[in-house]
């Protein structure tokens, strides 16, 4: 049965019709066509109101990133479009599924000037994966079943509608045969694995001595993970993963032998330089990851494998590549791998396992005296949260702290923004996790800049109760800007301290429960009483002031430089 | 570092509005300057191509090339150097009549350059070259003390020296991908 319909109902039922549930929004003069036939549709479509469009995307991300399904943000135009940049921007490093819908001029008056008017296609052309004008009513369905294609198949990433205000309004007929995208002729989501390739690289696998495995992002997104630790286990093969590749692989597997990078664990960077062969599976050789490029794994012969194929050898040079998704890829290599076992090669990785703990590890989570520290917090957190909890960082010493120090038990445990590493992501990303999953416990960490960033958030968990667990460590200073210029720049903490608000009495403003905690003493009881709560919960946590996130490889240099403490250099095994 | 040389890229899209944006866009990001560029349709109904030249080392245009084949509705890219196509460009220039018929060796001129008069009106008298960019700068050099007026090049076509049509072998691969789909 075919009717007539607005543009703006056509919208709405193809997104139903691809499967949207929530979707993230902020109303706008271009876009209240839209918004008023969403006021028909509050059964089927659950709309999130947010404070500011950046807080829409941000938890767009969230919800995307836990979920596994494409994050739905509608916005109008003008300042409502250019608001939503940064989590678009930020989507599009993280290779995050997000359509955003943004309401635009009528098409008569593009190009004119008009009020709220921008260049949207041509802003947001280099930070999406797709964006597109609907100018008319007849590409409504075209378009919608393209962007939900493009978002959420290959390598996912943002897309971008900018539909016209007079698409909105115009008449269709409308026949309820929404079809969905299945094939576009240019566009390549999982290209055909090359059984070749694999061949090869099983070859070079199974001749290894000292393989590695690093397990970024695509990973999760492959939900490739049992692949993953099955494959690992089958060639006892050491795992590092990438910052957005955590909780890959359980925290406790024997195998995990944790992060890589500037902020990671010292074996497995150290590792990178004595390992014959790396195995990259879904990452990008991120500069965050390698350090000084040219020095990075220069003795290894280096596989790469990954579902975008203009990764390989843009970073670093691989031996080896295989263009897949991993989860096929995966699959494939499995049967052609030998069982066996390194042993000396695992064991070789204790000496910096121990350095790590007695140098870091012991004085940032086991401290007896002082002012309190901010892994100690992350991993009182973790323990009480539990296996299935996720966690939600902002970007700086509160990201690399809580990401090193949170304990994974199950896949798709951490929402961070990596590529763009955005501060203000994170309060806007953990409401939009929480709604995700609602059945996980989300523990988000905080620092006193961060939060005010996207602040105005706060009022989304009063309207919709969203049971986030807001975890801010304060140290009254932009801490990891200080902590650079503490070590490179003469602590000249030039624009770094700050004056902060009274979070406790911000929070209680929203009606979220709100505790100070100021000493060692109060803090297990401070967790305990906020994860008991059902609703969210804010803990303002006194940190030391002038805490470092160690082990630390200075930005550009190489794995050999890293700094364990203030002063003092890693020392390698004699 | 690696010299910088001249690389033809050639790039085959769908015909929908913002594809060279999108393709300016990743030359820009990588600081590569255009120095020709000519769209058209292709011999394919439908599909355009872009010729792109510019001077770069090898790794960034492959890079580069890479990128541009990833954007939505770029169907395959390429780059060559010049020994791997056959290029052209033409060449249009404008000169006084007065000063032309003074010349007395115009003749060999034309003959020598395998020129071609387009016009000559009363005023001016338009000739026409095509070739490589060192011949059609040589006649605007021969050109210049006759009181050159306008002097325009357009961007360089080419055609590969493979005997595989790849655009074609991808859109069959493409075609029957669809129909295994439907």
């Amino acid at each position: 049965m075919s009717e007539k319909i607005t543009g703006a109902e056509a919208m709405l039922r193809a997104i139903e019709a691809e499967g949207v549930d929530t979707i993230f929004g902020y109303p706008g003069g271009a876009i209240i066509p839209v918004f008023d036939r969403l006021y028909d549709h509050g059964s089927k479509l659950k709309h999130i109101l947010v404070r500011h469009e950046q807080g829409a995307t941000h938890a767009a991300q969230g919800y995307a990133r836990v979920s596994g399904k494409t994050g739905v943000v509608i916005v109008t135009s003008g300042p409502g479009a250019t608001n939503a940049i940064t989590g678009i921007s930020d989507a599009m490093m993280d290779s995050t599924p997000m359509v955003v819908i943004m309401g635009q001029v009528s098409s008569e008056s593009l190009g004119s000037d008009a009020f709220q008017e921008t260049d949207v296609i041509g802003i947001t052309q280099p930070v999406t994966k797709w964006s597109h004008q609907i100018r008319s009513v007849e590409e409504i369905a075209w378009a919608v079943s393209r962007a939900f294609y493009i978002a959420s198949t290959g390598r996912p990433g943002p897309v971008v509608l900018d539909f016209a205000k007079n698409a909105q309004n115009e008449l269709v007929e409308w026949d309820n045969d929404y079809k969905k995208c299945k094939f576009i002729r240019s566009y390549i989501p999982y290209p055909e694995v090359k059984e070749e390739d694999v061949d090869v690289v099983a070859e070079i696998i199974n001749a290894a001595e000292r393989p590695l495995i690093i397990s970024g992002h695509g990973v999760m997104i492959a939900e490739a993970e049992k692949e993953l630790v099955a494959f690992a286990e089958k060639a006892d093969i050491p795992v590092s993963t990438t910052l957005l590749g955590l909780s890959t692989i359980p925290t406790t597997h024997p195998l995990n032998k944790g992060m890589l990078g500037m902020h990671g664990n010292v074996a497995p960077n150290m590792a990178t330089n004595r390992c014959d062969v790396m195995i990259a599976i879904g990452m990008r050789f991120d500069d965050r990851v390698t350090g000084d490029v040219n020095e990075f794994a220069k003795q290894a012969k280096i596989v790469h494998i990954d579902i975008d194929e203009s990764e390989f050898n843009k970073n670093v040079k691989a031996d080896a590549t295989i263009h897949g998704d991993a989860k096929t890829v995966l699959e494939m290599l499995l049967p052609k791998i030998n069982e066996t076992k390194h042993s000396e090669w695992l064991a070789s990785f204790e000496y910096d396992e121990e350095l790590e703990r007695t140098k870091v590890i012991n004085k940032e989570v086991y401290p007896k005296e002082g002012d309190l520290k901010m892994g100690e917090v992350v991993n009182k957190v973790s323990e009480m949260a539990g296996d299935s909890a996720v966690l939600v960082t902002d970007v700086g010493q509160n990201q690399m702290m809580s990401s090193r120090y949170f304990q994974y038990g199950a896949p798709k445990g951490i929402v961070t923004s990596g590529g763009l590493g955005t501060m203000g992501f994170g309060l806007p990303a953990a409401i939009g996790a929480k709604i995700g999953a609602p059945e996980r416990p989300v523990c988000f960490f905080v620092g006193d800049g961060g939060i005010q960033m996207t602040i105005e958030e706060l009022g989304v968990i009063l309207q919709y109760g969203v049971a986030v667990k807001i975890i801010i460590l304060n140290n009254n200073f932009l801490g990891m800007v200080r902590q650079w210029q503490d070590i490179f720049y003469k602590k000249r903490y030039s624009q770094t301290p700050m004056v902060n608000p009274d979070f406790v009495t911000i929070a209680k403003a929203y009606a979220i429960p709100a505790e100070d905690v100021t000493e060692r003493s109060q803090l297990d009881a401070a967790i305990d009483r906020m994860m008991k709560y059902e609703g969210a919960y804010v803990l303002n946590v006194k940190v030391e002031t002038e805490g470092y996130v160690f082990p630390m490889v200075p930005a550009g240099s190489t794995m050999l430089n890293t700094i364990l403490a203030p002063g003092e250099k890693y020392q390698p095994e004699n | 570092m690696e010299e910088k040389q001249l690389y033809t890229v050639t790039i085959f899209s769908e015909n929908r509005v913002g594809l060279l944006n999108q393709i300016s866009i990743i030359y820009t990001r990588r600081k590569l300057n255009i120095e020709s560029l000519s769209v058209s349709p292709s011999s394919i109904k439908g599909i355009h191509k872009f010729t792109i030249t510019s001077y770069s080392d090898r790794e960034t245009i492959e890079k580069l090339v890479k990128q541009v084949e990833k954007r939505i509705g770029v169907l395959k890219s390429f780059f060559y150097t010049d020994d791997e196509i056959i290029y052209q460009e033409i060449a249009l220039y404008k000169v006084p009549t007065s000063n032309l018929i003074e010349e007395p060796n115009l003749e060999k001129i034309i003959r020598k350059y395998n020129a071609r008069i387009l016009e000559m009106a009363k005023d001016y008298t338009i000739l026409e070259k095509t070739g490589h960019p060192e011949e059609t700068e040589s006649l605007f050099e021969e050109l210049k003390r006759h009181d050159i007026r306008q002097f325009v090049r357009s961007g360089r076509v080419a055609v590969t020296k493979d005997i595989n049509e790849y655009v074609t072998m991808f859109l069959e691969e493409r075609r029957l991908k669809k129909e295994t789909l439907i």
